[in-house]
């Protein structure tokens, strides 16, 4: 078995850049969401799909964003 | 292009593709989590679980020197052990493993340059069958604390000016805009960084791919931040891995005699009561 279909790219999630990576193994889809600075794992999902793992990585990924503060400084 | 400080703590994914069935080697895991390690893992490649079984699980610490021995032991390692570790966040937590063994005495502890997303993007070989080992009995030697910076030694050199602070977290989380990386749970009372630490984030010593940049790229990049090895040198960020990693490149590959990992990091100092805070500063780092 290998990974398959690799692929990394950035959006920005409720003014938050965040790093997409997505590959195959076997017949799973994988997707993580990291956030950008300072690269750290907020959500990672296998699925039958590559839509629904990316889907549910976003969603969790976004509720997790939404706890963050910006404080003025 | 001159080589690392120390070349033979590096290998590469073609070097230990050829070798995962070597019986020397025992290839490592250290992820955020084990999540990603169930998903699929390189080939003979076991998992640590950096948050129960590469610190206490009582109080704030690493581990004792008899809980990694029976880590390592139930690990199937001894002394002569290869021990190569990778991981996701291009080897955070691997790093963090590194400077536990190194604190330990292992002698021959290795990284994977680009870490688990390097061999993924490869397209290598993966499973996500668990290999066992045979347990041992793994004896560490006594802890080099000298790798390690405790509050009282970071206390004592920032009111002698006796040590460059190296603060790798985001310049967001350096400034106070933020006190824990997005989407991470706030970990501090206070946002800010320790009065006259540079700013040199963790993630500007690799390229994009994961990998370390070059001796010369990574000798330019903390000089330019007066970060040269000509004094001691204390890394922190929030909880001790990201530093782990930059005290790695430090260390290892830019030879740097004298550095030591702050563990406690922001989590320990941005709690403090009465401890000097700097805020706002600008940050200006190299590429």
């Amino acid at each position: 078995m290998r990974s398959e279909q690799f692929q990394e790219r950035q959006i920005e999630l409720d003014g938050w850049p965040v790093k997409l990576i997505s590959y195959r193994i076997g017949t799973k889809y994988i997707c993580q969401a990291d956030n950008v600075s300072p690269g750290a794992c907020l959500a990672r999902f296998s699925a039958d799909s590559a839509e629904e793992a990316e889907s549910q990585a976003l969603s969790k990924a976004r509720h997790l964003l939404s706890k963050t503060k910006r404080r003025a400084i | 292009m001159t080589d690392y400080a120390h070349p033979e703590v590096l290998v590469e994914t073609d070097w230990l593709s050829g070798r995962v069935s070597d019986p020397a080697l025992r290839i490592v895991e250290v992820d955020v989590d084990n999540a990603a390690y169930g998903l699929g893992h390189i080939p003979g490649a076991i998992a640590w679980n950096w948050t129960t079984q590469l610190s206490d699980s009582i109080k704030r610490d690493i581990l004792s020197k008899e809980e990694l021995e029976a880590l390592l032991s139930k690990s199937g390692i001894k002394p002569e052990t290869t021990i190569v570790l990778y991981g996701d966040s291009n080897n955070w937590f691997a790093a963090w493993a590194f400077w536990q063994l190194k604190i330990y005495g292992h002698k021959d502890v290795r990284i994977l340059n680009g870490g688990r997303k390097k061999w993924l993007a490869e397209g290598r070989e993966v499973t996500d069958e668990t290999p066992s080992f045979s347990p041992t009995q793994y004896k560490a030697q006594e802890p080099n604390l000298s790798l390690r910076a405790f509050l009282p030694q970071v206390q004592d050199a920032l009111r002698k000016n006796a040590a460059a602070l190296v603060d790798v977290r985001s310049p967001q989380e350096f400034t106070g805009e933020i006190l824990a990386p997005p989407g991470l749970p706030e970990t501090c009372q206070r946002g800010g960084h320790i009065p006259g630490a540079r700013n040199i984030p963790w993630g500007k010593a690799c390229n994009d791919d994961g990998t370390f940049k070059s001796f010369d790229e990574l000798r330019s990049l903390y000089a330019g931040e007066g970060v040269d090895g000509s004094k001691p040198t204390i890394a922190y960020c929030r909880i001790g891995e990201r530093s782990s990693h930059t005290w790695f490149v430090l260390s290892y590959l830019l030879g740097f005699p004298n550095v030591v990992n702050y563990d406690g990091s922001w989590t320990e100092w941005g709690n403090l009561v009465g401890a000097p805070v700097e805020r706002r500063t600008a940050v200006v780092t190299g590429t």
